[in-house]
């Protein structure tokens, strides 16, 4: 039995039991990924065993991989783009720190789309991230990394980030659990910013039962981000009982589009029978404004994100060029080369839309606007939460595609995130997790939505869906 | 002939004098080695996240009250977006369309005159670093110490003038901010900025002339001069049928003129937009109801109060008001010296004063004498010192008693100033030096007569004089006897023997 191929929840019992011990664990893990990632190349980067590193005999003690957008001190962070080549975070993220405490430890950062622009892990200077299940194929994105990771054994689990799908898309790509918290759930502090007001870390894993584990570690107000809830933090385990009897689970009658690939829809048809067994209530509803989701959220997240990424400007730190023949200013200069080289092609599209959409003239037609559109998706939600307990969609409406597929139709792109987009503009938690595969043998997602600060409920489905099915022990033959 | 009219409006920029930063922890003191105050959130690091500091947000409701605005208790920041490397986020974090405060005013009072001067809107927002250009080496530092330092932004209606006017608003608005205790306003130590907008137009003109803005003006006095050499060079345009563009100008300290900046910047899109980070929120009406309940008296009610309460006059009680401390210095005086009326035991001349228990009758009486001593000697010796009321050793009884002494004429006026310097130089108490240096001042008959006797012999023309008749030379005769004496004689006891002796002898 290989260690790395456990989920942490497994590991946990052993080291309980003290048949292994988390240096044995990063052993093999290291081992995997030496002998696995030149194909993957879900990493970026491996961290050494930490010096001040304790084997801590507990429950935690399972090492993670994050995603290379949430800072570690003294370790490099560069959100996948050449601009942050060199940036050494002086301080940890909220979401480390707490991993820190719970005595996990950290083996690397995993490879993101550039500033989680992207569904693919295709735009990403140190080059894309295969799928492990068909290494031709994408993993998804923009937690391509940590999901490929996980999928590939060469995590135990890890941590993403979710602006419009980055977790769940991915995880669904590649046949494991993603969940994307409620907005202020988890807090922010040390996630490089792409959109502010979107994005949530979450967790990456094998199976839910790791997922409720993780959560309960990171979840919790911070006194560090404005926008983390002071909202109790439950004991997700609890939540992971094989019981859904009652629930009312809303279908959208909006999520059957015309792009979607009759075997996902055929896979997530059979998962709803499957929950119907265990006795659940499904019901049809309605989200009249999903047609616009992806719309607004490409006005909201590049508006946001056309000003987060401001700060890249080669001043402080990073990436900077040393511009010879002056054009304008010496200063004007250096801040144009820097962002033209140290920027990738899909940053500088995004940062233009969003700068667009900002400008004078243009803020009532398009931010404004995508700020209402989003309040009425908002209350399409809240609508259905009224008489369900949760909604179950496709988590994309396609399997994974091959690399290179996509990167010239930015528009088809954007649509792969369909079905996620919507829990990211209302804040609300929703997770994927696998519900088959398509006759290609690429996995097939399945996405559950809950109201605000209900992960309980998500856990729930999510657990008894995965005991009746064995989707997730499918590992991919590398 | 004043074919021209001005119009005057003045963006203020104010540092507020938190313990800490807008949004960090950071300490919020001037004169720190470069960036030794910072953290990853002033430096703007990627993935930090501001956390706004309430004391910074109560202090600009202070202000907001003290300027008589409509307060928003709905608290929403915007970013503000240029590129500039003392602004590490890219952004400013401000507030665009609920400032915090709005539709306010403030009572200018100029030489008598109160002129009401609106104020548009004040919203808070944080400070940018500070560029360092070192020719030396042809580079350009960045030190990040004032970065998140809270800023209040105070935009005024194009209400003013005149020149003066405008420096009068500044004067009073600098008054009032002191009052609030809430900033140094200290403008050479940058803690408070100012922007002036100026306009010209014909006399009668409805439509207000085009718009010149003005910076880097580092005090006051400089602001009237950047505006009374512009209003110049905007007439003289004017006349000449010249166009004036709109533009903003940089004072000249050194050439005593403004200049078009070298490079005429393109229109700046700042594309606002809500700070997704900080949650907008509604202070309570209960906490608004407490701070309003902090003010502390501001400068013109303390004014009326000081005329009314004691008498002062308008002139009297406009100088004790230009420093607040100077203010409660005179109040704290003036208490005490009711309420002790008898300090010094040789008070018994003014034995009417004493029978006389209308305590307001007697702070008003008392006031003139405090307020001559603080406006007069004191305000002398702390200019000669260039120091002020907070930083000299000064114990309130001790003036009090000086004052006191010279009243009941244990020390003459004359003496009194010494005493009155060798306190502050020595921090002792009056009694103490008038004792030391044996400044008493000799009342005893005896003891007179004989200098009287020896000045009669020495200015025997003069005695002569005064014998025909010409009773004024008898103050030259006092003086003499004063001067004898150093001071210590009592004039008045001095002036009674001299007749006696001259003129019914």
């Amino acid at each position: 039995m290989n260690l790395n191929e456990l989920t942490a929840h497994e590991l946990r019992d052993l080291i309980k039991a003290q048949k292994t011990n988390t240096t044995d664990i990063r052993d093999s893990l290291l081992d995997k990924i030496k002998r696995a990632d030149s194909k993957v190349k879900a990493y970026v980067r491996t961290f050494d065993t930490p010096k001040d590193f304790k084997e801590i005999d507990t429950a935690a003690g399972i090492p993670i991989s994050i995603k290379d957008n949430i800072c570690i001190k003294d370790q490099e962070t560069t959100c996948g783009s050449k601009i942050l080549k060199g940036f050494k975070s002086p301080y940890d993220a909220t979401v480390v720190k707490k991993l820190k405490q719970s005595g996990v430890s950290f083996i690397g950062a995993t490879n993101m789309d550039e500033f989680a622009f992207g569904s693919s892990t295709e735009n990403s200077c140190y080059g894309p991230t295969h799928n492990p299940w068909n290494l031709d194929c994408v993993p998804g994105g923009s937690s391509g990394g940590s999901a490929a990771a996980v999928a590939a054994h060469e995590a135990i689990w890890a941590l993403g980030s979710d602006t419009g799908g980055s977790i769940r898309q991915p995880a669904s790509f590649c046949g494991i659990v993603g969940l994307k918290p409620t907005y202020g759930r988890v807090s922010r502090f040390g996630l490089i910013a792409f959109a502010s007001s979107l994005d949530q870390i979450g967790p990456l894993a094998k199976d839910v039962t790791d997922s409720a584990i993780l959560l309960n570690i990171i979840a919790g107000h911070d006194e560090n981000d404005s926008t983390c809830a002071e909202v109790k933090v439950p004991d997700y385990t609890k939540s992971l009982v094989k019981d859904v009897k009652g629930l009312k689970i809303g279908i959208p009658k909006e999520c059957f589009i015309d792009g979607l690939d009759p075997e996902v829809k055929t896979a997530v048809m059979e998962a709803i029978e499957t929950l119907k067994e265990q006795g659940a209530i499904f019901k049809k509803v309605s989200l009249p404004h999903a047609q616009y989701a992806v719309a607004t959220y490409y006005i909201v997240a590049t508006a946001e994100a056309s000003s987060n990424l401001a700060r890249f400007d080669g001043v402080q730190y990073g990436f900077r060029t040393h511009p010879e023949q002056s054009r304008r200013t010496p200063l004007i200069d250096m801040y144009e080369e820097t962002r033209d080289k140290g920027f990738g092609s899909e940053a500088k599209r995004r940062i233009m839309l969003g700068t667009y959409s900002l400008s004078s003239g243009y803020y009532d037609a398009y931010y404004l606007r995508g700020q209402k559109v989003r309040t009425l998706i908002k209350n399409d939600l809240d609508k259905i939460f009224e008489e369900c307990h949760a909604i179950i969609t496709p988590t994309s409406p396609t399997t994974a595609f091959k690399i290179g597929e996509k990167v010239e139709d930015p528009l088809a792109m954007y649509l792969s995130d369909i079905y996620t987009i919507p829990a990211n503009l209302a804040g609300v938690p929703a997770i994927s997790i696998p519900c088959g595969f398509a006759k290609n043998g690429l996995p097939i997602g399945l996405q559950i939505t809950t109201k605000p600060f209900d992960e309980e409920t998500l856990f729930r489905i999510a657990y008894t869906y995965e005991q009746s099915t064995d989707w997730h022990k499918q590992k991919p033959k590398l | 002939m004043n074919t021209f009219e001005t119009v005057i409006g003045l963006e203020v920029h104010l540092q507020l004098n938190t313990d800490t930063k807008i949004f960090c922890g950071c300490g919020n003191i001037f004169g720190q080695a470069p960036n030794a105050q910072t953290c990853p959130v002033c430096l703007g690091l990627p993935g930090t996240l501001p956390v706004l500091n309430k004391k910074a947000l109560f202090y600009a409701m202070k202000i907001a009250m003290a300027l008589n605005c409509q307060i928003s208790p709905y608290i929403k920041f915007d970013r503000k977006n240029y590129y500039y490397p003392d602004l590490p986020k890219g952004y400013q974090i401000s507030q665009y369309d609920f400032p915090i405060a709005k539709n306010g005013f403030l009572m200018v009072n100029a030489h008598g005159d109160l002129k009401k001067i609106g104020i548009t809107r004040a919203h808070l927002e944080e400070d940018a670093g500070k560029l360092i250009h070192d020719t030396a080496v042809n580079c350009s530092l960045v030190d990040y110490n004032r970065t998140g330092t809270p800023l209040m932004e105070i935009v005024s209606e194009p209400d003013m003038r005149t020149p003066q006017q405008a420096h009068d608003y500044l004067t009073a608005l600098k008054l009032t901010l002191q009052y609030l205790d809430i900033s140094d306003c200290d403008m050479e130590k940058g803690s408070l900025r100012c922007d002036a907008n100026v306009s010209v137009r014909k006399m009668g003109d409805a439509k207000l002339g085009t718009k010149v803005e003005i910076k880097n003006m580092n005090s006051f006095k400089a602001v009237k001069s950047a505006l009374e050499f512009e209003e110049i060079r905007q007439q003289k345009m004017i006349a000449a049928g010249e166009r004036i563009s709109q533009e903003t100008r940089l004072w000249s300290e050194e050439k005593q003129a403004t200049f078009a900046m070298r490079s005429k910047e393109e229109a700046h899109d700042y594309r606002y937009f809500p700070e997704p980070d900080l949650v907008p929120f509604i202070v309570e009406q209960k906490i608004i109801d407490e701070i309003a309940h902090s003010l502390p008296e501001l400068p013109l009610q303390k004014l009326e109060r000081f005329i009314s309460r004691y008498n002062l006059s308008s002139y009297d009680a406009g100088i004790l008001i230009q420093d607040k401390h100077l203010a409660e210095f005179f109040e704290g005086c003036a208490q005490l010296y009711s309420e002790n009326i008898t300090p010094v035991s040789s008070i018994k001349n003014n034995k009417e004063n004493r029978d006389n228990t209308d305590h307001t009758h007697i702070l008003k009486g008392v006031s003139k004498k405090i307020t001559n001593w603080i406006i007069g000697p004191l305000q002398q010796e702390l200019n000669s010192r260039k120091s002020d009321i907070n930083t000299i050793e000064l114990k309130l009884e001790d003036f009090v008693k000086l004052i006191a002494l010279v009243e009941s004429g244990s020390v003459s006026n004359l003496v009194g100033k010494d005493v009155l310097k060798f306190m502050l130089d020595s921090g002792k108490g009056p009694e103490a030096i008038i004792a030391e240096q044996g400044l008493a001042q000799v009342s005893d008959t005896g003891a007179l007569e004989k200098i009287v006797d020896e000045i009669l012999n020495e200015h025997a023309q003069i005695a002569n004089q005064v014998k025909e008749g010409k009773e004024s030379a008898i103050g030259f005769l006092v003086g003499q006897s004063m001067r004898k004496t150093h001071g210590k004689a009592n004039p008045k006891l001095l002036g009674e023997i001299i007749k006696r002796r001259l003129l019914n002898g």
